[in-house]
């Protein structure tokens, strides 16, 4: 009953155009966003459980924000445009260095220390160069053959970080840490500033994104991925779409990769870039949705929050079977209970039930939580008289 | 190194580049892919003419490490087996292969251990633990497939890659928690080095039995795998489903029966390269990233081709040993690690389905 278009007349081409046609979308995206930007630093500022508390903000807002950056990079290639890669982790890994090279400046070409939000952003222009490099195989690979040959781009540049001393300066124990913070005279230091900031580049990013993939760009992209030999013969020239669908989602990737390791991080070592980052990364967007927006936030929400919850609440789950098994007399029960609560025993758990979840979760809706939402909104539509 | 040294490499390598490209002449689309073709064949022919280089310096010591990668490139190969039965059979890009190694070895190395504990002969021991780690395997197989396939069928292939990646998981931890975490050293197989060809080369080369072993066992299953697709009812069928999936299920194959034989019979190539790597690494966690390994091994000899399986397994092999001694030296250690790849990658450019792999025909 709430949410209806009738009576909302669309007397203009933006109006007809817009991202969001319906009022009720626009109202709810504007309390989000309010409730983001406003509300939550406030909370916290206030101490308002459970925004008081700076786990949150640090081990789940920042981490989901910067993911989610990440899964909208890695959707535009592989649901927007189409091409598998497994590489993402290398391209957060080439945009955290470079940014790290340029924020201490770079001798050898007489580049001098650069502000924070320049390196950053050189970052992911450094990430998208790669990214062209190792994308112009899949103007002949095509499908599962191009995801294991972007795992050399992968396995490659775990190497290069790893072995070659010039990008992280010679540091001998291989972690680099950030430089200070310094955004146009903001430094940000404490958590709600870092959450703010990668609220920003979430935002604008978001925003521009999904603006390519509604514009003559992104069709292109669409194009290519349904069949592309059907758009070449319509005149869409694979060679320019499929790079810069490679261009454009490394470089948003190469932006998180270098916000992930600044601002989350604070100081890394290649590893926090394996291939499981990039496993991680595709689940997001495939979890939540190839093809949409929205969806990497839910993926990235969903495959970031799954691990934390059940690594809180097998534990307390066990508690139970602990006191039962020491209060039994069946030595066998005791023993069992032991084993079963033991952290080891928790993390293989964890293992088990998140493979199960996903698994199911691609069982039951192959096409991500971005189409529950579309379903859901059909549905409210005609709610309370679905006839 | 001589002026011979260096003339008759140059001589090799310039004939192969000049090989290749009229080899290629075929495949070749526009004017990007024919400098691509040149770049890579001038790059092979390079490093193929450095590589006859050394072998003419120490001829003894380049065998060594030749005869040392192409065999533990068939251990590579028994990985890669099993995902080229199952990709054939149902199109599934099986990610789970190297967790089913892991559980496989898991499941005998510890039923080995029970038994042998319990004071059963060894002799009776090995089989009924082999016996023990098939069953298991036949209990994953019959799981993946009704509830992970079945529901899955028709999705298209990145959904089942990642739905693989999810049993992956679920595999690793569940094998874990019920036989444990620890590195548990297996011994099938002999694992001191030998002497060969003491005759040839001074001081003849060294290699490691177990090498030997895991190569004839790669031969061995090769050929039983041949000869049940086959001469068997039942591998006709697996090979008519490989073919076409509905038209197999119209002239009544049962479909899912086939499925749960193919994912038993990649768990029982599992249970194998898990008697070999367990023998060689121990039986422990970091084997479920043998699937990494035996990825490229796939992408080089095509994923629809036993014979590329092997084949490929011993360019990697002998590939990636050669390179981390020979360039290692020139561009820093550890190539190991991802010359795998950008071999296969470089294979891909000039053959996008692999050196065996069926030619794909794309159609609107």
């Amino acid at each position: 009953m709430l949410y209806r278009e009738t009576g909302q007349f669309k007397t203009t081409y933006a109006s007809d155009m817009a991202i969001f046609p319906l009022r009720q979308d626009r109202n709810a995206l504007l309390v989000l966003l309010a409730f983001a930007f406003v509300g939550v630093p406030l909370l916290a500022h206030l101490h308002i459980w459970p925004f008081g508390s700076e786990y949150l903000l640090r081990a789940i807002l920042l981490p989901f924000l910067i993911l989610a950056l990440a899964a909208i990079g890695v959707n535009i290639l592989i649901g927007y445009c189409g091409q598998i890669s497994l590489g993402s982790g290398a391209f957060m890994a080439i945009g955290a260095y470079m940014a790290y090279k340029f924020a201490n400046g770079i001798p050898e070409i007489g580049l001098p220390a650069l502000p924070v939000l320049a390196s950053i952003l050189l970052g992911g222009l450094c990430s998208a160069l790669f990214g062209i490099l190792f994308g112009i195989p899949s103007l002949r690979i095509k499908g599962l053959y191009l995801a294991v040959a972007t795992l050399a781009a992968q396995f490659f540049f775990d190497w290069v970080f790893l072995r070659v001393g010039w990008f992280t300066n010679y540091i001998p124990s291989g972690s680099v840490s950030a430089p200070e913070l310094n955004f146009l005279g903001w430094v940000v230091d404490d958590p709600v500033e870092r959450y703010l900031l990668c609220l920003i580049f979430v935002s604008v990013f978001a925003l521009i994104a999904k603006n390519l993939v509604r514009g003559n760009i992104g069709r292109q992209w669409m194009a290519i991925r349904d069949m592309d030999i059907a758009a070449e013969l319509m005149g869409i020239r694979p060679f320019f779409a499929k790079l810069s669908a490679f261009a454009v989602s490394s470089f948003i990737v190469g932006v998180a990769g270098a916000l992930w390791a600044f601002v989350y991080l604070g100081a890394w070592e290649p590893l926090a870039f394996d291939i499981n980052r990039s496993l991680q990364l595709l689940f997001m967007v495939i979890i939540g949705g190839l093809g949409s927006i929205l969806g990497s936030f839910l993926g990235a929400g969903f495959i970031l929050i799954l691990p934390i919850l059940l690594n809180q609440l097998l534990p307390v789950l066990m508690a139970p079977l602990v006191s039962l098994g020491s209060s039994s007399g069946a030595h066998w029960l005791t023993e069992f209970a032991h084993h079963m609560s033991s952290t080891e025993t928790v993390s293989h758990l964890e293992f088990i039930i998140f493979g199960s979840l996903i698994c199911l979760l691609l069982i039951k809706e192959p096409h991500g939580f971005a189409r529950l939402i579309s379903l859901a909104k059909e549905k409210l539509r005609l709610w309370p008289f679905p006839y | 190194m001589s002026a011979i040294s260096l003339a008759i490499p140059g001589g090799i390598g310039a004939v192969l580049a000049g090989l290749m490209f009229a080899l290629l002449k075929g495949d070749r689309r526009s004017a990007v892919d024919t400098i691509v073709h040149l770049c890579l064949a001038a790059v092979a022919a390079l490093f193929i003419g450095f590589l006859a280089a050394r072998a003419i310096d120490n001829p003894g010591g380049f065998t060594e490490i030749l005869v040392g990668g192409l065999l533990s490139g068939v251990l590579y190969s028994l990985v890669a087996l099993g995902f080229v039965l199952i990709f054939k059979a149902s199109g599934v890009f099986n990610y789970a292969q190297g967790a089913m190694v892991l559980v496989a070895g898991l499941a005998l190395v510890r039923s080995l251990d029970f038994l042998l504990a319990k004071g059963v002969a060894t002799v009776a021991a090995i089989p009924l633990a082999i016996l023990f780690a098939g069953a298991v395997m036949a209990l994953c197989a019959f799981v993946i497939e009704k509830w992970v396939l079945r529901p899955l069928l028709n999705q298209d292939g990145l959904t089942l890659f990642m739905a693989t990646i999810g049993a992956t998981f679920a595999l690793e931890g569940a094998a874990q928690m019920v036989f444990g975490s620890d590195v548990y050293p297996l011994s099938l197989f002999p694992t001191d080095p030998m002497i060969l060809l003491e005759s040839l080369f001074p001081g003849g080369i060294l290699i490691n039995k177990l090498d030997v072993w895991g190569a004839v066992i790669a031969g061995v299953l090769v050929v039983t795998l041949a000869l049940f697709f086959q001469y068997t009812k039942t591998g006709r069928a697996l090979r008519a489903v490989a073919d076409d999936h509905a038209a197999a299920q119209s002239v009544g194959i049962p479909i899912s029966w086939i499925w749960f034989i193919v994912w038993l019979v990649a768990g029982l190539v599992a249970l194998v390269a898990a008697t070999v790597w367990g023998t060689k690494l121990g039986v422990q966690f970091s084997i479920t990233f043998l699937a990494l390994k035996a990825l490229p091994v796939l992408i080089i000899g095509g994923f629809t081709s036993v014979p590329g399986a092997i084949v490929g397994g011993l360019i990697v092999g002998a590939g990636e040993k050669l390179a981390e001694l020979y360039l290692g030296e020139l561009i820093g250690g550890g190539i190991e690690y991802w010359f795998a790849y950008v071999l296969a990658l470089a294979v891909l450019l000039v053959r996008p389905q692999g050196l065996f792999g069926e030619k794909i025909i794309e159609r609107i």
